[in-house]
């Protein structure tokens, strides 16, 4: 158990283990994305309400599922980087943050267009737009500690403390948000909580979240190789590596 | 068998993608004085600080009585005392002041009392540094050397076994050396340990060991 | 070995003490967050409308985020020149539990700043035509807010500490999660305006308090051994 955790705690075995998975995870990603998006987009019945427009919600929902999962992995990686020391953990949760900001920005802009037919504005303090924004804030505060500081250890380290302070936040955040809006807002209507909805239109929906999965692991692992590689600069195989090629 | 106090094992440390020093071993055992010289930028202060245990950003081993110092910090803590490169002396306050601030946080009681026995303790601490009737002046008036004093009086009061200084005779003059000199002395022959990083040649020092950091920008 | 421990509060006190002293020979320094919070909650009315009654409505808000605010601006004084003359360097060095001198060097800051903002929210708050009856839930809410303010915001100041530009970084960081102190703390005043109960709010952001006190040292010891340790 142990040596499969230092293994795993490798930059060189995961280069290596990393580069034989990613053309596979990209691969799946890919067909599930593409099948999800031509499925949703052109095949799935039209809202009885909506009419059309709900049809970002195949981008919406799983961009917003993405943004908290980011979070996620990146507290838990930098929560174990700060407790074991695990190089490669400091590296994952350092590519997490720009992932992770863009599928909250992605969460965001499609809500806003959504709202737009829906509430016939761009903007609505609603309970899940707000707590995205706020999320948004947390990680671009991530981004900004990781950039100011030189050092990579320290910047790792710093942010990891930061986004496990957030971690802690977040359900604090989260509730008081949504106390904060049935207060000024008792009858907002809100985008995705509806009544069962139909089978034509979940399917394409779980599969644009299992594709969007699919494609965060993809770019997950890639940032994470480049990392690797800049921060291995001096030991011999990544020498070879650039040598060889 | 070895009876090393501090002992720092094939220490690797890097800043900038530069190599400060790579396969690194220094120890210093009781009785006995470390030298560390260097050019400017060539990592004494670094080496100093991962000393202590206050830098993490070093590979290698780093044993305090044999046991690794990030397993039993408290334990090193309680008999190591570092004199860094900041002058360690709050500006607001008197000498008297943050002699008994230190010694509260160091868990040493003989001054942090604010009565006659402590203050006389004080006193002659602050008489053998050359600074005699400075109690209760605020140590923004002093000048950058006597601060220093100030600084190096907390050696006076220390009960720890090791000393780890770093440029302890920066702004200090002549007299003010050979009286440090003196402690040094006195405490390695009471058993304790010094580490110091400096360019003064310690010529009344017996025991005394030096580590050469090359500074030589290291890209292999 | 030689028990070289000092009691909690013998540290506690002595740290804060230190800090104490240390302020009041600059008390100029003291006076730059109530100025900061006053002349920014003056700022409102003059951008906004003197109107009395849209002032009463927009009070709690108004007030809460300027104290917000001022706490923020003074967050660099927890640590920044206790960085700068190495002391900091020089408690982690310590034996003693870097807890409790974190613990009271955030209640000094609490004592410097939160405290007297607490202290003269009424005279800002009747300036903004804030009911009568708000005033001691706005007094109160300062007092259970600020600190847990000065906790979170502690440990921002502890991470940024050392770096160039920390002022604007500081803020990013720390601002998020002042969202639910503030959300609740200007509700409960709101609330209390309306006259409907606040007992709930007032619970919650005590809750919030237990939590940083019990927590907050945590990380922000664990950010100054990282921000030291390089």
């Amino acid at each position: 158990m142990w040596t499969w955790f230092y293994r795993l705690g490798s930059p060189k075995w995961f280069y290596d283990i990393s580069g034989r998975w990613l053309p596979w995870i990209a691969c799946v990603a890919s067909i599930l994305l593409l099948t999800g998006t031509v499925w949703g987009l052109a095949f799935a019945p039209q809202d009885y309400q909506q009419g059309n427009s709900f049809r970002i919600m195949y981008i919406h929902v799983p961009s917003a599922f993405l943004a908290q999962s980011c979070y996620f992995v990146m507290a838990i990686c930098g929560g174990i980087g700060l407790v074991w020391k695990m190089k490669l953990s400091d590296i994952v949760a350092k590519s997490c943050a720009p992932i992770g900001a863009s599928f909250t920005l992605l969460a965001l802009v499609t809500g806003a267009i959504w709202g737009k037919p829906t509430w016939n504005t761009w903007w609505v303090w609603d309970a899940r737009l707000t707590s995205m924004l706020v999320l948004l804030f947390l990680y671009l505060g991530v981004i900004a500690l990781q950039s100011a500081i030189v050092d990579r250890n320290q910047a790792a380290k710093a942010s990891a403390v930061l986004t496990l302070v957030g971690l802690v936040n977040i359900p604090i955040i989260k509730y008081s948000v949504e106390w904060w809006n049935t207060l000024h807002q008792p009858a907002s209507f809100s985008l995705i909580s509806r009544p069962a909805m139909p089978m034509e239109m979940w399917m394409p929906l779980l599969i644009m979240v299992i594709g969007f999965y699919c494609f965060f692991a993809a770019v997950l692992i890639m940032r994470t190789r480049v990392e690797i590689l800049e921060r291995e600069w001096r030991t011999d195989w990544v020498r070879s590596l650039v040598k060889n090629r | 068998m070895t009876n090393f106090l501090l002992q720092g094992n094939n220490l690797y440390c890097e800043r900038d993608r530069r190599i400060l020093f790579e396969n690194l071993d220094v120890s210093v055992s009781a009785g006995e004085v470390l030298q560390i010289e260097g050019p400017n930028g060539s990592g004494k202060t670094t080496l100093l600080r991962i000393l202590t245990g206050l830098s993490d950003a070093y590979e290698g081993e780093l044993l305090w009585r044999g046991k690794s110092v990030r397993k039993v910090r408290e334990h090193y803590y309680q008999e190591m005392q570092y004199l860094g490169h900041a002058p360690g002396i709050k500006q607001a306050l008197t000498a008297a002041e943050n002699l008994r601030w230190y010694s509260v946080i160091h868990g040493s009681n003989s001054v942090a009392a604010n009565d006659e026995k402590g203050n006389k303790r004080i006193a002659d601490v602050l008489a053998k540094v050359g600074l005699q009737g400075y109690e209760d002046v605020p140590c923004h008036t002093l000048s950058a050397g006597q601060q220093r004093r100030v600084n190096l009086a907390r050696l006076y009061l220390s009960s720890a076994t090791i000393w780890l200084l770093d440029e302890p005779f920066t702004a200090i003059d002549k007299s003010g050396i050979r009286s440090i000199e003196k402690l040094i002395n006195e405490h390695i022959n009471e058993g304790g340990a010094v580490v110091i990083a400096t360019h003064q040649d310690l010529e009344s020092v017996p025991n005394l060991r030096r580590v050469t950091l090359s500074g030589v920008p290291g890209d292999r | 070995m030689t028990g070289k421990h000092v009691t909690f509060s013998g540290l506690f006190l002595a740290m804060l003490k230190r800090d104490m002293v240390i302020a009041f020979r600059h008390p100029s320094d003291l006076a730059n967050p109530l100025i900061f919070f006053l002349v920014v909650v003056s700022l409102f009315p003059m951008a906004i409308t003197p109107d009395p009654e849209y002032l009463a409505e927009i009070a709690p808000g108004v007030l809460w985020v300027a104290s917000l605010l001022a706490t923020l601006l003074s967050l660099d004084l927890i640590f920044q020149s206790d960085y700068q003359d190495g002391t900091l360097e020089q408690l982690l060095l310590s034996p003693q539990p870097i807890y409790t001198s974190v613990l009271a060097k955030v209640f000094s800051h609490w004592l410097l700043s939160g405290l007297p903002l607490a202290l003269i929210s009424p005279l800002l708050a009747m300036m903004l035509f804030l009911p009568a009856q708000a005033m001691w839930t706005l007094v109160l809410t300062l007092l259970i807010g600020t600190p847990v303010m000065s906790f979170i915001g502690a440990v921002g100041a502890a991470l940024t500490i050392g770096l160039r530009k920390t002022g604007l970084l500081l803020s990013l960081l720390v601002l998020p999660l002042y969202i639910p102190v503030l959300i609740f703390a200007a509700s409960a005043v709101h609330n209390a305006a309306l006259g409907i109960s606040v007992t709930g709010h007032l619970a919650l952001l005590g809750a919030m308090l237990a939590l940083s006190v019990v927590l907050a040292p945590l990380a922000i010891a664990a950010a100054l051994r990282i921000s030291l340790g390089n």
